[in-house]
């Protein structure tokens, strides 16, 4: 390399700087402010600023994502993943909607406000009681269903064997049948016309 | 066939009735005749006579009207806004390798952002030795080093987990773009930052963030982090479109394309995962079981026959046929494409456009001669690890139909005797 060392570019990150814009939670709880709220107080901020996109139980309106529901689904057809079926963490629930939501209005939530909205959604996936008081102390009470759920990419052991080596290039089967066809379906939009 | 003649302005008509098809018989071994003279040579055209436009007339150019067909596509039912949506690279009507930065796919999740170099800053912090904060401008001073690499987005052909649903190569393989990208190994970044206060590298990981409301924050392991990622500021020779990240955004060789964050802002080395919504809830693909895989950053090797496809149809009747598409390898360089006719009973062995490179579109082409007969066309690319793609049976053999991403399945294209083709699955 032509520079041996640093080349001395840039400047020294200011504490404040780092500050405001360092908001990810690790799963550990690492980055989690001090605040607290319930479900009670999520269920009215969730009313205003959350339900007409999630709905009044953040079940979910037309296509956009459900946050409740779907307990015991992830191995059946069309697992429903909500936050309560699916997440592994809830420190992912609190960086999520504190950075990310509301959607079209970010960062715009208080710490209390994000925990309070945060208990409304474990309430309405049955994960609390409704006197339950989430905060940075009580966090980890809560018991996430999926939080087993998932494993370390294992595609070297479970697939590449299985696809190696010098593969078929005749009569490598007797029959070729259409079993399933997109034009059945016929949801693609129609075609451009070149002018 | 005795309208060969009129072929260029004819075909699209003929194809529509069907009279190619009508009239395909007897593969032509030789020049076929002119029966009457074409006026677009016998007599003077106005381009061949008046001007053409001036040289200030497109201060920067767009391709021909004639080419309107070639264009990003949305489909409006897979999301529930168009700001966190996806739309598709027109595949099925590029050649080459080199996807023309205006029609590359985008993937949004609160819309492409607007953000001027001057309002730009990166962020490195965590555990570093001197936290820093560069501006663009000081981004332009750290040695740059150029490298085409596709950026595929994971999903890509995800809507045809359950069956063949989309009706074309775009829709069913176009979530992908590849570029050339110039910038900064992100090496470079990290070790003006240093090294001492993480101490042993080993288990340590880069958490990175885009500048947007949806941040895209994802965790990638130090070993990748210090291998091949750029912080790329052009792409095919001139800055990143607005859409594509700009000013500058992540290239992450191989991987996934939601862990090339763009407009990216902040870069921290943490202890471990921060297990984002982006690599928790999203980015996980879930098993028959149950249960699910996180960290599938790589993409496995891919293909698909770009032409003929369902939008790109043979107009021309029977005899020569150029059969062509992608290959594509997260773990290496594409060697080998087969191509099948008949779904898979038989394979021919393509011919490489070039030689294929690492992590990059490699461009097949099987120079044949069509007989009118129906085909089923599929592509079956092979990478230098030694991985043949497998079929979709394989894969749902594997990981049943609810995995969402990294489908790289076999296509198959039915191509009927009139030329037409159709996204279809065969046993």
């Amino acid at each position: 390399p032509a520079f041996a060392g640093k080349i001395g570019l840039g400047r020294a990150a200011l504490p404040a700087e780092i500050a405001a814009w360092d908001g990810d939670i690790s799963p550990d709880g690492t980055g989690l402010p001090v605040g607290s709220g319930d479900a009670l107080i999520g269920e009215e901020i969730f009313a205003d600023k959350c339900a007409a996109c999630h709905g009044d139980f953040a079940e979910g309106i037309g296509n956009w994502p459900k946050l409740a529901g779907g307990a015991d689904t992830l191995n059946h057809d069309d697992p429903l993943k909500t936050v309560g079926s699916y997440w592994p963490h809830l420190t992912t629930a609190f960086d999520y909607i504190k950075r990310s939501m509301p959607y079209g209005n970010a960062g715009s939530l208080s710490d209390d406000e994000v925990y309070a909205i945060v208990a409304y959604i474990l309430y309405s996936n049955d994960l609390i009681e409704d006197d339950f008081v989430l905060s940075n102390e009580t966090f980890f009470d809560v018991e996430m269903p999926n939080a087993g759920g998932f494993i370390i990419d294992d595609r070297a052991e479970t697939e590449y064997a299985l696809w190696t080596g010098e593969p078929c290039m005749a009569n490598c089967k007797d029959d070729v049948v259409v079993t399933m066809r997109a034009l059945v379906l016929d949801v693609t939009p129609d075609q451009v016309e070149p002018a | 066939m005795s309208d060969n003649e009129n072929d260029t302005v004819g075909s699209r008509r003929a194809f529509l009735s069907g009279a190619v098809a009508a009239g395909a018989g007897a593969l032509t071994t030789s020049v076929a005749a002119a029966q009457t003279a074409d006026p677009l040579i016998t007599e003077i055209q106005p381009w061949a006579q008046e001007f053409g436009d001036g040289v200030d007339a497109a201060r920067y150019g767009l391709p021909s009207e004639h080419e309107g067909d070639v264009i990003r596509r949305n489909v409006e039912w897979l999301t529930a806004d168009t700001v966190s949506s996806i739309n598709f690279t027109p595949i099925h009507a590029l050649d080459g390798t080199i996807t023309p930065q205006g029609c590359a796919f985008e993937r949004h999740h609160s819309g492409a952002i607007d953000l001027k170099k001057d309002d730009y800053r990166l962020m490195i912090h965590g555990l570093v030795d001197t936290p820093l904060v560069f501006s663009y401008a000081d981004l332009e001073r750290f040695p740059r080093e150029n490298h085409v690499y596709f950026c595929e987005c994971a999903a890509n052909t995800g809507m045809e987990w359950a069956g063949a649903q989309l009706n074309g190569a775009q829709f069913t393989h176009g979530m992908i773009h590849n570029m050339e990208y110039t910038g900064v190994p992100l090496r470079t970044l990290l070790e003006e930052a240093g090294f001492d206060t993480a101490g042993d590298l080993t288990g340590k990981w880069v958490y990175v963030e885009g500048a947007d409301a949806s941040s895209n924050g994802r965790s990638i392991p130090m070993e990748k982090a210090l291998d091949d990622v750029l912080v790329a500021f052009k792409a095919n020779g001139e800055a990143l479109r607005k859409e594509h990240g700009y000013p500058v955004r992540l290239v992450v060789p191989g991987w996934e394309g939601n862990l090339w964050v763009k407009w990216i802002r902040r870069i921290e080395v943490t202890d471990g995962p921060v297990e984002s919504r982006e690599e928790t809830s999203k980015y996980t693909d879930t098993l028959d079981d149950g249960t699910s895989r996180k960290w599938t950053w790589a993409m496995d090797a891919k293909s698909v026959v770009t032409s003929p496809s369902p939008q790109a149809p043979i107009k021309h009747g029977t005899g020569p046929l150029v059969i062509t598409g992608l290959a594509w390898s997260g773990r290496g360089a594409i060697n080998r494409v087969d191509v099948s006719k008949d779904g898979g009973k038989s394979w021919e062995t393509a011919r490489l456009a070039k030689p294929g490179e690492k992590m990059a579109l490699t461009r097949f082409y099987l120079d044949t001669n069509w007989d009118g007969s129906e085909m089923m066309l599929q592509s079956r690319a092979m990478d230098d690890t030694g991985y043949v793609q497998p079929t979709k049976t394989q894969l749902r053999e594997v990981r049943g139909l609810n995995s969402i991403y990294h489908n790289n399945c076999i296509q198959t294209w039915l191509v009927r005797s009139n030329g037409e083709a159709e996204n279809v699955e065969v046993s």
